[in-house]
């Protein structure tokens, strides 16, 4: 379902929980697919004898990847112009995010129309983990 | 990461949409994807990504012949240069990533990646010590040149690990 111009408002929001309890094995699901074997985000002897971690790790594009599907259900298929984050947080196993978007703006651009939304996931204790920013075609 | 041909392909969004979560019938189903706008299956907004599968010298995949910095019978097979944190091991963190979509790919398309350095600065972090930024384009372009995704990408090396 498309979003409307003419329905939508500043201050709009949407969210939904994207993970629930992170599973170590959803990064290595990650690693396999995205091709990022960086041992941080799989490798526990690794992570906490070399790297100086507590435990492995989420890929930054994971937490990104799970905000983007938040904003896919939000906008629709195809919909998206432009998408972007910083990595406010790390994100480990066990974390479960909540993903949102705030409808920033509504305008026209050539001929069609566009919303702005700012995007923010946050983990279970309210700590920020991504702060972005989307745009969308939206319906008139 | 720069690249020759990212052949976009059914099997690997499916198996990209699921890793994140995904569910959507859309990165899944051709003949329930037909039923929707785009009209055919389409790539998650990140999926491009993943187009390091297809950089044959990917820092974070392991080569033949090439030492691993994973563990195996020790910790990490390569010896620590300097006395570094390290922060994220190999290749320090990730900060921002941006993309700005001309289209969506889609199964099909065979894209090329094309990179240029972008800026690079210094700041001094709460939790990690100096922290050095740099920047990074990457055009990914289809079979007809026609420009599908831009891609900006910000990384950093932390002097030590991040404070928890």
């Amino acid at each position: 379902m498309a979003l409307s111009a003419s329905t939508l408002k500043v201050g709009d929001t949407y969210e939904e929980q994207v993970v629930e309890d992170l599973k170590r094995t959803q990064l290595v699901q990650y690693a396999g697919a995205s091709g990022d074997y960086n041992p941080v985000h799989t490798d526990e002897v690794f992570v906490t004898k070399v790297a100086g971690y507590p435990t492995v790790f989420a890929h930054g594009m994971l937490s990104m990847g799970m905000t983007g599907k938040m904003l896919t259900n939000y906008v629709g298929d195809g919909r998206l112009t432009q998408y972007g984050v910083r990595f406010t947080r790390q994100v480990w196993p066990g974390d479960s995010l909540t993903a949102k978007a705030t409808v920033k703006a509504i305008r026209q651009e050539e001929g069609g129309h566009i919303v702005d939304l700012d995007v923010s996931t946050v983990n279970q204790d309210g700590v920020e983990v991504v702060s972005g920013y989307a745009s969308a075609r939206v319906d008139p | 990461m720069a690249v020759e041909k990212f052949p976009v392909e059914a099997s690997h969004i499916l198996m990209f949409a699921r890793s994140v979560g995904d569910y959507n019938e859309i990165y899944a189903d051709e003949e329930y994807a037909q039923t929707t706008e785009p009209g055919s299956i389409i790539a998650p907004p990140t999926f491009v990504q993943a187009s390091a599968q297809f950089d044959p010298d990917y820092f974070l995949r392991p080569k033949p012949g090439t030492p691993w910095f994973g563990s195996g019978k020790e910790p990490t097979s390569i010896k620590k240069e300097g006395s570094g944190g390290g922060g994220g091991g190999g290749g320090g963190l990730h900060a921002e990533q941006h993309y700005v979509y001309h289209r969506h790919p889609k199964p099909g398309d065979v894209l090329t990646a094309t990179v240029k350095p972008g800026k690079k600065w210094e700041k001094q972090g709460k939790r990690s010590g100096k922290l050095l930024f740099s920047e990074t384009v990457t055009e990914y372009r289809d079979q007809t040149g026609e420009l599908v995704v831009t891609a900006r990408s910000v990384g950093v090396q932390t002097e030590r690990p991040v404070d928890q």
